[in-house]
């Protein structure tokens, strides 16, 4: 089963996908948190790969990981959801804990981004890239 | 003091107050998670502290500015050392101070200071007015997270700004006012509530990095620090001399003179300040006037005559890990010490062996021996 991303916040489907039960292979990508940076900031990704995001928030400030082309993080960063439940490429990251979130990116993708928008956080340089290629 | 500065010193009681971070709701959260004003997360006036340093114990004053009603502020002060008590401090020392500095006295912002909103050991808690008081020892997850736990909002520079501070001093002192005994003391909106912590330590500094927390990197942090030692301070960053230049940037030199007996006889009848020695103290006044983004510093403060403020209490320098798993080898340098135990014995043993009991490794085996208690 697939499950579209359909912009779960008002904003259009971003052609993200949450990883079929029967994916054939899932790529694990560790991505840290550290002083609200992310580390690696910039990931490739393979068009049409699964990739499951282990993200490890190593603050004592909770943080977010949402995946998304610009308009979604522009639409999460005017938001007013204080915690994101658990949806394809959108998860909160309790400060110290370690969470994941699964992703299939469509071959045409291109690249797109992946943000925190707690307040200040997007401005202070919580963003990276996923470049799709 | 003129008649004109007692008029103009009575009028500016309530217009100081220090850094405050919101710790609750107080406006609409804007963005995911928001919790904080729609600014974001800090709104300061200026802050205006006191460090007198006199016979190894820095006296550190300052003030918290009631930001009203349905509004919850608190603050985070890292400390050079761990303080032997936080009382509160004098009515109008700070205003005093400025006066004395600054005598065409300038307009002051009087809104109120609208604040954005592992195990930490708790030293001490007191209570002064209606704030409350918690002197923290711990590392930056430690005390992030008792600040997370205790409502503090924390900036996302917080983590990097607590792991800087705690690098050096492990201290942090939490000031929260408290919103039920507020209201029972008629606390006012933008009343300030004196603080005075009593730190006895070897290397005094002010915080200053801390101004810079969750500002915007070209966001101005504005502040006023003065510092009573016995001697002229050497200070590092060495503070600059004014070019008489509008808006002059940095930290700036604007007083740097013995106090005056006038002074130091005010601010002694001041309410509980009669701790400051009577007369020949040195009264410096450097006005901080700095983009947030340049502030990754402290104020070192040598005021024992040599000139010789310490780089790392300036935050300038890193500390020499003291911990097993830092980057010093101390398991080497204890395999190396055990090592020369072992040829000691075997000296000593070499040397009860010898004709007068004495040679070989008697000398040797003094300087093993100290060692090998010293790392135990």
């Amino acid at each position: 089963m697939t499950i579209a991303l359909a912009g779960s916040i008002g904003v259009g489907a971003m052609g993200l996908a949450e990883d079929p039960a029967g994916a054939e292979s899932v790529r694990t990508v560790h991505i840290r948190i550290h002083f609200s940076r992310f580390d690696p900031g910039n990931v490739m990704i393979a068009p049409g790969e699964t990739a499951r995001f282990v993200i490890e928030n190593s603050d004592p400030i909770d943080h977010e990981f949402i995946v998304g082309d610009s308009r979604l993080q522009l639409a999460h960063e005017r938001g007013t959801e204080a915690h994101h439940a658990p949806r394809p490429g959108e998860i909160s990251v309790p400060a110290g804990a370690t969470r994941s979130t699964t992703v299939t990116f469509p071959v045409d993708l291109g690249a797109t981004l992946f943000g925190c928008h707690l307040p200040g956080h997007y401005a202070y340089g919580m963003v990276g890239t996923i470049e799709v290629s | 003091m003129s008649d004109r500065r007692h008029r103009a010193f009575g009028s500016l009681l309530p217009a100081l107050s220090l850094a405050i971070v919101l710790a609750g709701p107080a406006g609409a959260a804007l963005a995911c998670g928001g919790l904080v004003t729609p600014n974001g997360t800090i709104n300061l006036l200026r802050t205006t502290t006191l460090a007198a340093y006199h016979q190894g114990i820095e006296h550190y004053v300052t003030s918290f500015e009631f930001a009203g009603q349905g509004q919850e502020v608190g603050s985070i002060i890292p400390l050079p050392g761990v303080p032997t008590k936080v009382v509160k401090g004098g009515d109008w020392t700070l205003q005093r101070l400025l006066i004395e500095t600054q005598p065409p006295v300038r307009e002051l912002a009087f809104d109120a200071a609208v604040a954005a909103s592992g195990t930490a050991e708790v030293l001490l808690e007191a209570e002064i007015d209606s704030l409350d008081i918690t002197v923290l020892e711990g590392g930056a997850v430690a005390v992030g997270t008792w600040a997370r736990e205790h409502g503090f909002f924390l900036p996302p520079d917080a983590p990097e700004v607590l792991q800087f501070y705690a690098e050096r001093s492990p201290i942090f002192l939490a000031a929260r006012f408290n919103a039920e005994r507020a209201a029972e003391q008629d606390v006012q909106r933008g009343e300030g509530t004196p603080i005075h912590v009593v730190i006895p330590t070897p290397r005094p500094w002010v915080p200053l990095r801390i101004l810079a927390l969750g500002r915007q990197a070209t966001e101005v942090v504005e502040a006023d620090v003065f510092l009573l030692t016995d001697v002229a301070p050497a200070m590092l960053p060495q503070a600059l001399e004014p070019t008489g230049e509008e808006g002059q940037s940095g930290l700036i030199l604007r007083t740097s003179e013995p106090a005056s007996d006038s002074l130091m006889r005010d601010l002694r009848s001041d309410s509980r300040m009669g701790w400051l020695p009577r007369r020949d103290m040195w009264l410096t006044y450097v006005e901080v006037n700095e983009r947030a983004g340049l502030l990754t510093h402290d104020l070192a403060i040598d005021a024992s005559g040599f000139g010789r403020p310490d780089p790392v209490a300036a935050g300038l320098a890193r500390p020499i890990p003291q911990d097993p798993a830092g980057a010093f080898p101390w398991g080497a340098v204890a395999a190396i010490v055990a090592v020369g135990a072992v040829v000691l014995l075997a000296g000593r043993r070499l040397g009860n062996r010898g004709h007068d009991g004495s040679g070989g490794g008697g000398p040797i085996g003094t300087g093993s021996g100290l060692g090998l208690e010293r790392s135990a």
